[in-house]
C-alpha cells in the first residue's frame, strides 16, 4: 500500500514540476518535447509490458498507437460526439481490434509473433493508405481537431495541451506500474522465464498472454490520442511499421528490466532526434552508432545499468 | 488413484506408449524404470497433459481426464517436476514459491491486488522447509546449486498441494552422495505429506532402496510391474534390463 502512496506522490510531484516550469522557463520547444514525450514514453512503456514482461517481442505494436491517432481524429471530425466520449470509443475500437489481432498473434511464438504482428500493421497501415475517402491518404487526416474545451479547459492551447499530456502520462504509467506489479503481473515474469512451468502450475498461458496484448494495445492507443491532439490530425506516418522501431529502440536504449527504462529510452530517443537533425541530415547514421553504444558498449539500457551499478537487480525482477 | 487404460501415442510410426495398462494405488511410491528410449517421460507427458494421447484413457479420481489440457490437470491435483529443472530463473526461491501458490490459489489472473497477496509468502516458506530451502528463500534461483535447483523444482510441483506428485529422475545429474540427500527428502515427503508420488529412476540402489512398487517400461510396453522383490525375480525384466544379477546382489 505503501509503495501506490509513494509512487502516485512521485507522479503529482512530476505534474506539479512540469506545471511550474513554463512560468520559469517560458520555451515553447520544451513544451513540444514534453507532450511528444508523453505520448512516445506511453507507447514504448506498453509495448514493454509485451517485450520486456512478458518475452513477447511484436514488431507491430505501432498498429495500435496510430489506430488511436486514426480512430480518435476521425471520431472528432467525422462525429460530433464530445472529446471525452471520443477519448472512450476510441480506447474500445482498440480492445476490439487487439482481441481480435492478439488471438491470432499469441499463438506464435518468438520471430513467427514478432514478424506477424509487424504483418499486422503493414496490413493496416496499407488500408490507411488506400482508403483516402476516410482517411486522406498519404497525405494524411487533415482538418484539426475541432471540440477541443473540455470542462472549460481548451485543448487548443499549448499549455493546456502540455498539462493534459503530463497527467496521461502520470496516470498511463501509475496503471501500468500497477499491472507488473500485481499478481497477474507475475504471471507475465513466469510465462517470459518458463512458460511451460508457468502451464504446469496452473496458469491459463493464452489467456495471460491475450490480456495483456490488449492492455498493451489500450495503453498505445491512449498515447496515440495525445499525438493526435498534438498534430490535430493523424499521419500515415504514426501508423507505419517505422513507429514501431522508435517504440523498440526506446526501450533498448532505456533499458527492458526496469519500469521507467523505456520512458527514459524516449527521452533519448527524442533528444537525439532534436540534436541530431539539427546537425546533420546522417539522422539514422548518427541513430544507429548511439543504439550499437548501447548494445554493445553497456549490454543493457541505461535504467537498466545503472540499477545493476547500484547493486540491484532489474532483469524483470520483482519491484 | 490413477488408473490408466489401453494408453497408446505414437510419433510417426513409432508408439513411444503402447496399449499401456497401468494403475497407481492411493498413497504408494512407485519408480517407473526401463532402459533409454523406453518411453518413460512420454508416459508422464501424457498423464500430465503435456500429450494428448492417440487412444486409450486416463482416470485420476474416478474422473476421466483423458486430453485435458496441462492447467485443467494441475486443478485436479497432478503435480510434476522434470528432467531438466524447470523454474522462473529471474525470480528468487521464495519468488519461485510465491508465484505457484499464488497460481495455485487462482489469483494469476488478479489485476487488482499486488504481489504476493496476504499469506503467500508464510506458505511459500513452508514448502522451502519442506524440501531445505529455507536458507536459500532470498537468493536468486539461477545462481542455485545444480541440487537445489532440482529441489526448487520439485517445491514448485508441492506448492500446488497436488494428492500425485510425478518425478522425472529427481536425481539425474546428481553425485552419489548428492542423490541419497534427495532420495532421502524426497522420502520423507512422501511419508509427511500424504502423497502418491511417481517417479522415474535409473539408479538401481534408489529404486529397490525406496519404491513400494515398481512399473518396468520396455519399448513402450509395460514388461512387468510388481514388488521390488517379484521385479528382481522376474526373468524378462532380468534378460531386458537389469541383466544378471552379480555376487553382491545376494538375493
Amino acid at each position: 500500500m505503501n509503495r501506490i502512496v509513494r509512487d502516485i506522490a512521485i507522479g503529482v510531484l512530476v505534474v506539479a514540476v512540469l506545471a511550474a516550469v513554463p512560468h520559469l522557463i517560458p520555451s515553447k520547444a520544451f513544451q513540444d518535447f514534453v507532450i511528444r514525450c508523453s505520448s512516445m514514453a506511453l507507447f514504448a512503456t506498453s509495448l514493454n509490458l509485451l517485450v520486456g514482461y512478458t518475452g513477447l517481442s511484436s514488431f507491430g505494436h505501432g498498429l495500435f498507437f496510430g489506430l488511436g491517432t486514426y480512430s480518435f481524429a476521425l471520431l472528432m471530425q467525422k462525429t460530433g460526439i464530445s472529446l471525452p466520449v471520443a477519448f472512450i470509443a476510441t480506447l474500445l475500437i482498440t480492445t476490439v481490434t487487439a482481441i481480435a489481432v492478439g488471438a491470432i498473434c499469441i499463438r506464435l511464438r518468438l520471430i513467427y509473433f514478432a514478424f506477424v504482428t509487424l504483418a499486422m500493421q503493414m496490413l493496416m497501415h496499407s488500408v490507411i493508405i488506400s482508403w483516402v475517402g476516410l482517411t486522406g491518404g498519404d497525405q494524411g487526416l487533415q482538418g484539426g481537431i475541432p471540440r477541443r474545451v473540455v470542462a472549460g479547459i481548451d485543448l487548443g492551447n499549448q499549455y493546456n495541451l502540455y498539462i493534459f499530456a503530463a497527467v496521461v502520462l502520470v496516470i498511463g504509467l501509475l496503471m501500468m506500474r500497477h499491472i507488473v506489479n500485481t499478481s497477474f503481473g507475475t504471471s507475465l515474469r513466469m510465462i517470459r522465464d518458463n512458460e511451460t512451468r508457468a502451464a504446469f502450475l496452473g496458469i491459463v498461458v493464452w489467456r495471460v498472454k491475450l490480456t495483456v496484448f490488449v492492455l498493451s494495445a489500450v495503453f498505445a492507443s491512449v498515447g496515440g490520442i495525445v499525438m493526435s491532439l498534438f498534430v490535430s490530425g493523424a499521419y500515415p506516418e504514426l501508423i507505419n511499421w517505422p513507429i514501431s522501431g522508435d517504440a523498440i529502440f526506446a526501450i533498448v536504449m532505456g533499458g527492458v528490466g526496469s519500469f521507467l527504462g523505456p520512458t527514459v529510452g524516449t527521452m533519448i530517443l527524442l533528444l537525439l532526434n532534436d540534436v541530431v537533425t539539427r546537425q546533420t541530415e546522417y539522422y539514422g547514421l548518427a541513430l544507429g552508432i548511439i543504439i550499437l553504444a548501447f548494445a554493445l558498449g553497456l549490454r543493457r539500457g541505461l535504467l537498466d545499468f545503472i540499477t545493476e551499478r547500484l547493486g540491484g537487480r532489474p532483469a524483470g525482477g520483482i519491484s | 488413484m490413477l488408473q490408466i487404460t489401453n494408453l497408446t501415442k505414437r510419433f510417426g510410426g513409432v508408439a513411444a506408449t503402447n496399449d499401456v495398462t497401468l494403475n497407481f494405488a492411493a498413497n504408494s511410491l512407485t519408480a517407473i524404470i526401463g532402459p533409454n528410449g523406453a518411453g518413460k517421460s512420454t508416459f508422464f507427458n501424457l498423464i500430465s497433459g503435456a500429450l494428448k494421447p492417440d487412444s486409450g484413457k486416463i482416470v485420476f479420481k474416478n474422473e476421466d481426464i483423458t486430453g485435458l489440457d496441462r492447467a485443467a490437470i494441475v486443478r485436479r491435483g497432478i503435480g510434476r517436476a522434470f528432467q531438466v529443472a524447470s523454474f522462473f530463473p529471474s525470480m528468487t526461491v521464495a519468488e519461485n514459491l510465491q508465484a505457484a501458490i499464488a497460481a495455485h490459489r487462482g489469483q494469476w489472473a488478479d489485476l487488482n491486488h499486488r504481489f504476493p497477496r496476504q499469506g503467500v509468502r508464510e506458505r511459500a516458506l513452508e514448502v522451502a522447509e519442506m524440501l531445505g530451502l529455507q536458507d536459500s528463500a532470498d537468493v536468486l534461483s539461477a545462481n542455485l546449486s545444480h541440487g537445489d535447483q532440482k529441489l526448487l523444482d520439485i517445491a514448485l510441483a508441492l506448492a500446488l498441494e497436488p494428492s500425485l506428485l510425478l518425478l522425472d529422475e529427481p536425481t539425474a545429474g546428481m553425485g552419489p552422495e548428492e542423490r541419497w540427500k534427495m532420495i532421502e527428502k524426497v522420502q520423507r515427503l512422501w511419508q509427511m505429506q500424504n502423497l502418491t508420488l511417481v517417479f522415474i529412476e535409473h539408479d538401481m540402489d534408489i529404486v529397490f532402496g525406496i519404491a513400494s512398487s515398481i512399473r518396468v517400461l520396455c519399448y513402450g510396453r509395460v514388461l512387468a510391474e510388481g514388488t521390488p522383490d517379484e521385479i528382481r525375480a522376474n526373468p524378462a525384466v532380468i534378460e531386458a534390463y537389469l541383466g544378471t544379477p552379480d555376487a553382491e546382489d545376494d538375493e
